[in-house]
Order: structure tokens, then sequence, then C-alpha cells
């Protein structure tokens, strides 16, 4: 097994306006995108279960081919810089992404 | 080839850090026929607008539009700010107007026309759209404004799309303040204007409003530049060791966006499903094939920020193993007392235990594996400065007293750096994030010109 982390070249995450979050993975080489799209290991289902959220707060979920890209966005549990939000710019929340397990 | 309009952008959020002088001269020295920037985010919290602050030093601000200033008139171009201050409320504009007025009399500039539109909303004219069945829209999953929402709301900013640029533009201005604008259209407006097709301009102010984030490797606040023609959108890295590249611009499109393929502003939508990307030089990347969608009328989209209260914080550490598995309870005591103590008074109370999820909260897959030491960041908040740090204060001390069955040390259950709290911003949250319809694009953005300089 690889881990996401050595076969990206980017994972991020940032907000989308004041009330999500969307995650990129950017890879540079077409291999290795096409290679983990097709592992199946990131996807709507896949996501919601790492984040523990439900589907439904995934609200986009793409596989964006001019970018090598895959990205999703999910919806926040309180607009961003509410008291109790500890990511006002939703910028370290890609974490679990880097070591998860692609086949 | 045929004509074109280069562009360039030397910060994604000026002011937030400050320009890098290198690559803004490199850039100067390319001809720029525009240079624009972006100043304001929703990112930096609901603080700013609900405050009327700027979350960006006054000194750094000023460096960058000196910066701007200066090159834009040596080189008799229009200089384009979007989003003044941060929030691009109307007190921004007005402090970013002045400090434009005092670099001109500082460096004794020859005349120049100064314009800028300001996009406050009035919380009565909206209440009035309300009262006569207009619907204010929720974005992301929010309902439709209603009073109650309304009346929790300190301050709402519209954003502009490119007409107020184009409309300071067509009114002779040199130099344009902006209040809150879609970032795309403080690019797009002088492309459109001089004829551009509208998607190629809006793809252009897409691709430019973030500067160096379109390019790689990864390095904020460098100049790059945008050059438009009828046909295409070519970017270049102005960065001695940067590039545009395909994947570096493909790759911007979806940067901060919930979908990459579609970009919302004033007047329509930016459809960029059916892009094309070629590198055309080493620092190059052009783009072709951009659609846009012209919606029916003119839908605005709505900021608001409302206060909640006054804010103290309060800072514990945290050692003993056995505290640090049981820190619910160390906090639920602690909120115990504060309930004690001010009873269903109008308080809040939040804990950040950094070292467990405090960047992630729920969403942390590894919430149940602590680290062997936790901070933990107590906000109390309240009407009033001085319940507020009475709040924060019981909240954190009575940390310090938890009653946990089993713990050896009897002395304190958690270390203190600060035997004090501290005052903090106000807390606000975002109240507004919806759209309403205009009868006019210009309708809340009204535009004001003067002469300035010596």
């Amino acid at each position: 097994m690889t881990k996401l982390c050595d076969l990206a070249k980017t994972i991020r995450s940032k907000n989308a306006g004041t009330d999500k979050i969307t995650f990129d993975v950017i890879f540079s080489e077409p291999e290795t995108y096409r290679r983990v799209v097709g592992s199946g290991a990131i996807t709507r289902e896949s996501m919601s279960a790492l984040y523990r959220i439900d589907p439904a707060r995934i609200t986009d979920f793409v596989i964006f081919d001019p970018a090598l890209a895959i990205k999703f966005t999910i919806l926040r549990d309180r607009p961003s810089g509410s008291p109790g939000d500890g990511d006002i710019f939703g910028a370290q929340q890609y974490a679990p992404l880097l070591s998860l397990e692609i086949p | 080839m045929s004509r074109s309009m280069k562009m360039i952008c030397p910060n994604g959020h000026l002011g937030f850090a400050p320009t890098r002088p290198g690559s803004f001269a490199l850039g100067v020295q390319a001809s720029p026929d525009i240079i624009a920037a972006d100043s304001g985010s929703d990112d930096v919290g609901p603080v700013p607008l609900g405050s009327d602050t700027s979350t960006s030093p006054l000194a750094w601000q000023t460096h960058d539009l000196e910066l701007m200033l200066l090159a834009a008139r040596a080189r008799g171009v229009p200089m384009i700010i979007g989003s003044a201050g941060d929030t691009g409320s109307n007190s921004r504009v007005d402090l970013y107007v002045d400090i434009i007025r005092s670099l001109a009399a500082k460096h004794g500039l020859p005349p120049f026309r100064l314009g800028w539109f300001y996009s406050e909303i009035e919380k009565d004219w909206l209440r009035s759209r309300m009262r006569s069945g207009q619907t204010v829209t929720g974005l992301d999953a929010r309902p439709d404004l209603d009073d109650a929402e309304l009346d929790a709301t300190e301050r709402i900013v519209a954003l502009a799309g490119v007409h107020p640029f184009i409309k300071l533009l067509d009114m002779g201005a040199d130099v344009i303040i902006g209040g809150r604008s879609s970032d795309a259209a403080i690019f797009a407006a002088p492309a459109i204007r001089a004829g551009y097709p509208e998607a190629l301009s809006y793809y252009l102010g897409k691709v430019l409003e973030c500067a160096s984030f379109c390019a790689e490797p990864y390095g904020g606040k460098e100049t790059v530049l945008g050059e438009i023609t009828d046909t295409e959108v070519r970017v270049t890295a102005m960065h001695p060791d940067q590039r545009c590249t395909v994947a570096s611009v493909a790759g911007h499109a979806m940067y901060e966006r919930s979908n990459p393929f579609f970009e919302y502003v004033a007047g329509g939508c930016l459809d960029m499903s059916e892009c094309r990307y070629e590198q055309i030089g080493p620092k190059t990347t052009r783009v072709t094939g951009p659609k846009f969608v012209p919606s029916d009328g003119t839908r605005v989209k709505l900021e608001g920020s409302g206060k909640i209260g006054e804010r103290y914080v309060g800072l514990v550490g945290i050692r003993d193993p056995y505290t640090i598995a049981n820190v619910d309870r160390v906090i639920d005591w602690a909120r115990e007392q504060a309930r004690d103590r001010f009873g269903n008074a109008d308080y809040q109370l939040h804990y950040t235990v950094y070292g467990r999820d405090g960047v992630m909260g729920p969403l942390d897959p590894e919430r149940d594996r602590p680290a062997h030491e936790l901070c933990v960041m107590v906000q109390g908040i309240a009407p009033t400065t001085a319940m507020a740090e009475e709040v924060c204060m019981t909240g954190t001390r009575q940390m310090f007293y938890a009653r946990l069955p089993d713990v050896k040390g009897t002395a304190g259950s958690v270390a203190f750096a600060l035997d004090e709290v501290m005052r903090a911003s106000p807390a606000y949250r975002w109240t507004l994030n919806h759209t309403v319809g205009l009868a006019d694009p210009l309708e809340v953005f009204p535009c004001h010109i003067a002469q300035v300089g010596a």
C-alpha cells in the first residue's frame, strides 16, 4: 500500500466562501492521477467516512482532468470564524488525507 | 498578432502580507496597460466586517498602495483596487481614498482623477425589499433571510460586478478604489470596457486575482502578468523562479472555489468546463475556450456580520496523562461552575483543545488519540466586557479545581503560563451569505470621482 502523500503533488484545504471548505488533491503525472482515481480510494463515500460526516455534507465532488486533480467540498458545521471554529481559513483540514492508503 | 491588453497583479489580497517588490518591478517593465489588485476576502472571518476594521496593518496597506500608485502614475495607466481594506465597507473605501491622497501629496504627483465606489447595504433598504415580497436567497444551504437574522446583523456589503469599475473608467478615473467586489470583476472590467469577449475577460480576472498562486513553485505575493486578446488569455509568472504551467493555471481554477468549472458574478456565470490549456513558453500558459452565460437580471451576493458579544480568552496547559484522558470531564466541570455562577444569563464558553482536536474539531479522525501534552484555549463571550472577563476567568480557572476521582496530583489539574485572561476582539458570526436581485447593476454601488494631486 502507498500513502496519498507519496503520490500527490498538492494536498490542500481552504475556505470556499463562509460556509464551505474545499479540498484539492493534485498530481504531477497523468498515470499517478489515473491510478488514484481508478483505485476508488477517494470517493464521496470514502471521504464522508474519513471525516465522519453525512455524505449530504459533501456538496461537490469533481474529477478534474485538466488539472490532474480530485476535488471535493464540504459544508462547515458552523460558518468560518464563529466562536469555537479552530480554523478560520479552513487551511489545515486536509491532514487526514496525507496518510490515506491507495491500493 | 491582433490587439491585446496586458494587466499585472502584484498581490492576491493587498495588505494581508506585503507585496514582493522584485517581481512587481519586472511586471512594470513588461509594460502593463492596467495595474490591479484585490484587497478583500471573507476568509478573514466575520470580525473585520462586523467591527468595521481591517485585518491588515495600515503600514502594509500603504506599502502596497504606494508601490502600485507610483508605478501606475509613472506609466500613465489605470490602477484598480477592489474590496478595499479587507472588507470593502464604506470606512475602508474612505481609508484607501485617504491613503491615495496622502501618497499623491507625499510624492508631489501631477494631477490625476481618483474614483471610488461604495458597496455597503443599509439594513432598512434590504428590509423594505423583503417587505415588498422580494426574496433574499440563502446560499450554501442557508435559509432565505428573515427579519430575526437581519436584526442580528451589524453590517452588510454587496459584491459588485464589473459595472461600477466600468462606470468609473468611463468617468475618467486614473485610480479606482472599489468597495466589496467579486475578485474577477476587478480585472474583467477594463477588458470588457475595451471590447474584449466577456468570457475571456472574466477568465483573465479569475486567473489573475490571486497573483502568483496560479504559478509554481508555490510562493505568495509575487506579480503575475495576464494578457488578453480577442481569442485567448496568456498568463506569465514574473518572479525569475516561478512559471505558469498548464498544471498550475488549471489547478488555480479550483482554488478556494467549491467547483472548478463555474464562477458566478453579478450578471452571469463563467463556465470553465471546456477550457483548454497550453504551455506556450517556459513561464507562460495560454487558455482558450471559457464561456460566459449571462443571467436574467442582476443578482448580487451579500455578506453580513453580526455581533455575538464581548470576548476574553484564557489558556491552560495539561500534562498529567490521567487528566488528559479525562479532559472533557475537566471542561464539563468548569462549564458547570460557570452555570452555577451565571445561571441562564446570555453568555457562551468555547473550549478548543490543542493537541487533540483543536484544529479540526469533530472532523478529526484521530481525536481519540490526544498528545502527551494539551493546550486548551477558553473563549468567554458575554454582553459586557466585565461579564465576558468573568465568564472566561471562571471557565479557565475552574479547570484548575476540576474534581477527577482518581487524580494523583491534587494541587491543581492544569498549568497556567499566564494567571489571567486576555481581552480579544468582540465575537461576531457570518449572518448573511445570500443574494438579492437589483433593478440596476449600479443601484447599490454609488460612484464618486475627484481630482487629486498638485
